[in-house]
């Protein structure tokens, strides 16, 4: 069973909309959208959930205001900054309250611990949900991570270990990631222990840019790493510079996709860009029957 | 005055948002680029280098002449970046968030902290703009404390402008919070819709004021404006495709350095912006095509 | 002596769970009295981070001096190792089976973590 994970570095690149293709080019396979936090594969799967699970990590500081005396210890010790003084004054004596920013929490306990009349709760959160459901390609795990929430990789790594579970229990010999951008947890949690990753880049000096730290994520997590660059005819100076840099750095080199707004006019659609075919239709095949084959 | 430039999906434009209304401002601006991961503002800026200096965070060092090994920190550390199996404690320090829980917990007062390099801060300037940067360590998981020392370094210039990483989560929480105004560049396709939503939910919970800046105003469908109209989310401004902005993007060269006529665009929807902020109670000035 | 297996179901017929930090759980077996024991390892599935770590506490808590498993990240064989648990990896085939092979001596010590890390 391989594991197949599509990346960026730079964001807008196109990886969701090339995953999206790969995923009809590959027959049947479980897909796994782990752009937890601005999902968007559905969106072209158009998926039917068959199963929904809450996403629970961590735990979040909840001071109780009755216990509160505004003693002011849980501000004085938060590195975070997560804790704010409330100046209602709510006893009408002149003391304080102090109350917990939810989206600056870290969930360390500090607070909890070290409050001198115990006001501070520190219930488990609820961060978001995720969902295995059934489309036209395979099962797709995906999630919904609420706003705001914290990204810790731990959500991501819910859904790869999913689709995992499903990919052995019924016999599909591929998994395919759609990653998120950047370099932080999420993608690490999305790559490490892959088979192989593509990372998909633009002709632009943003694009080098972030391909370059993308990859040396990949060397530094030992993946097998391949590069295509989408929209190549935009700048194909700049499309050959990176393609050696990229072979130069020992990932290969998978193919070019041209721009064409048959992607974008597939996305209205809610289809994939190999269903309606065309000059990038063409080339993201291309790229897939390489890819299929990397890290073997 | 801050103003963070965020949005839900990656590659609308933040950036060149973020750069060309620093270009474009009469007011002195400093340029505070947030995606620390992926750091892109300094490629268009092209800044004269100042200072750089490494941000680290703290993580436990044990003496072990003191340690008893009575594992309190194990017990304290909520991340099992410290644990401690009837031996002296082990330290992981990648799983470490700083809390300092287990300083606090030790009864021998065995643990003290030392830092751990995470990333760098880098300072320049380019003409009377103020920038500053992150740069994260590639292969270091957590943001959060490089982007908070990035936000740190404001308050130099009357207007600070933030470069935020693209997503919805704790990262751009990091980037955005407690900024005057946000601005969500989005572009008009279901992945843009369906991400601005996201953002706008991400916004709401912050309680920040923001609006709405569709960009490749002309490559899809209608969605996005309908959406903010159902919603009475501020639509700024749109601003069409242009190929020649696309390419002076893809060389690393400011839009309104190759095409001067559109700091005006900038400008106006900085006002506009103002406008929204000034008056919250109200409706916002009507975008119209610029 | 005392020795955990990581298992995907209780007792010694059920599988051995190839997973450590997140195994669905363990059974503990004891060499003298031949007993064996289920224990659940449901925490894992709430820690946000460093589950093969909290797994390895746990083991090491309940007193056991041998652990067999499929595979153990870099981080669980530290912690592992500081707790003074020998590890077998590369283990397959029921619990039973698994620790009739290492009283037998057919199971490798592993010298390192076989599989990375992850979340």
């Amino acid at each position: 069973m391989r594991e197949l994970v599509v990346i960026s570095g730079k964001g807008g690149t196109g990886k969701t909309s090339i995953l999206a293709s790969f995923a009809v080019l590959a027959g049947q396979a479980v897909l796994a959208d782990c752009d937890v936090d601005a999902a968007d594969l559905h969106l072209v799967l158009t998926p039917t959930v068959r199963r929904r699970e809450v996403f629970r990590s961590g735990n979040e500081a909840v001071i109780r205001p009755e216990l509160c005396r505004g003693c002011g210890k849980c501000a004085e010790l938060c590195r975070f900054a997560a804790v704010l003084r409330d100046f209602e004054d709510p006893r009408g004596d002149g003391s304080s309250r102090y109350r917990v920013d939810a989206t600056a929490c870290e969930g360390c306990g500090v607070c909890v611990r070290h409050c001198p009349h115990g006001a501070i709760e520190f219930p488990e959160r609820v961060c978001g949900e995720w969902f295995v459901s059934g489309t036209r390609c395979g099962p797709l795990v995906h999630a919904r991570l609420h706003p705001a929430a914290e990204n810790s990789g731990k959500l991501v790594a819910a859904v790869r270990q999913e689709a995992r579970r499903l990919a052995e229990s019924e016999g599909f010999d591929r998994v395919l990631v759609d990653g998120p951008p950047g370099i932080g947890c999420p993608v690490i949690s999305s790559v490490t222990g892959a088979s192989a990753v593509l990372a998909v880049s633009e002709p632009t000096v943003s694009g080098e840019h972030d391909l370059s730290r993308v990859l040396e994520l990949c060397r530094h997590f030992d993946i097998p790493a391949a590069v295509c660059v989408n929209k190549w005819d935009l700048n194909p100076q700049m499309t050959r510079r990176i393609e050696g840099k990229a072979a130069a750095g020992g990932a290969g080199v998978l193919g070019r996709i041209p721009y064409d707004r048959a992607v974008t006019a597939a996305q209205l659609e809610a289809r994939a860009v190999v269903e309606l075919g065309g000059p990038a239709a063409a080339a993201i095949r291309a790229v897939w029957e390489r890819f299929k084959e990397t890290g073997e | 005055m801050t103003v963070a430039v965020a949005s839900g999906k990656g590659g609308t434009g933040k950036t060149t948002v973020a750069v060309n209304l620093a270009l474009s401002l009469e007011e002195p601006v400093e340029l505070l680029d947030c995606d620390v991961e992926e750091p892109n503002a300094h490629l268009f800026l092209q800044p004269r280098w100042i200072s750089t200096r490494t941000v680290s965070v703290p993580v436990p060092q044990v003496d072990e002449r003191l340690c008893t090994a009575c594992g309190a920190c194990g017990s304290a550390c909520r991340f099992h970046a410290i644990v401690s199996l009837k031996t002296q404690p082990l330290v992981f320090p990648e799983l470490c968030h700083g809390c300092g829980a287990c300083v606090l917990a030790c009864p021998a007062g065995a643990i003290r902290e030392v830092p751990r390099e995470v990333g760098v801060v880098e300072r320049g300037r380019r003409g009377e703009i103020r920038f500053v940067h992150g740069r994260l360590k590639v292969g270091e998981a957590m943001s959060g404390p490089l982007i908070r020392a990035v936000r740190s370094e404001a308050g130099q210039s009357p207007i600070t402008l933030i470069d935020a990483p693209p997503g919805t989560s704790c990262p751009v929480v990091a980037a955005v919070r407690g900024s005057d105004f946000v601005l969500l560049v989005t572009e008009p396709t279901p992945f843009g819709l369906n991400d601005l939503r996201l953002a706008v939910e991400m916004v709401r919970t912050l309680g920040l004021p923001f609006g709405v800046v569709i960009n490749r105003s002309d490559i899809g469908n209608d969605a996005v404006r309908r959406y903010c109209a159902s919603e009475a989310v501020p639509l700024l401004i749109e601003i069409p495709e242009d190929r020649r902005v696309a390419e002076a993007y893809s060389r690393g060269q400011a839009a309104v350095t190759v095409l001067p006529q559109l700091r005006a665009v900038f400008r106006e929807l900085y006002d506009r912006l103002l406008s929204v902020v000034c008056s919250p109670g109200q409706r916002p000035v009507p975008a119209g095509r610029s | 002596m005392k020795i955990i297996v990581s298992a995907s179901g209780e007792g010694l017929e059920a599988q051995v769970d190839p997973r450590f930090g997140r195994a669905a759980g363990f059974v503990l077996f004891d060499t003298q009295t031949r007993e064996a024991r289920n224990i659940d390892n449901r925490q894992s599935l709430n820690a946000a981070q460093g589950a093969g770590i909290q797994a390895a506490e746990a083991v090491s808590r309940l007193g056991a001096e041998c652990l067999i498993t499929g595979h153990c990240g870099p981080k669980a064989y530290r912690t592992l190792q500081a707790a003074g648990i020998r590890v077998y990896t590369g283990a397959a085939g029921t619990v039973g089976e698994a620790i009739a092979a290492l009283e037998q001596g057919r199971l490798a010590l592993a010298e390192a973590a076989d599989v990375q890390g992850h979340w």
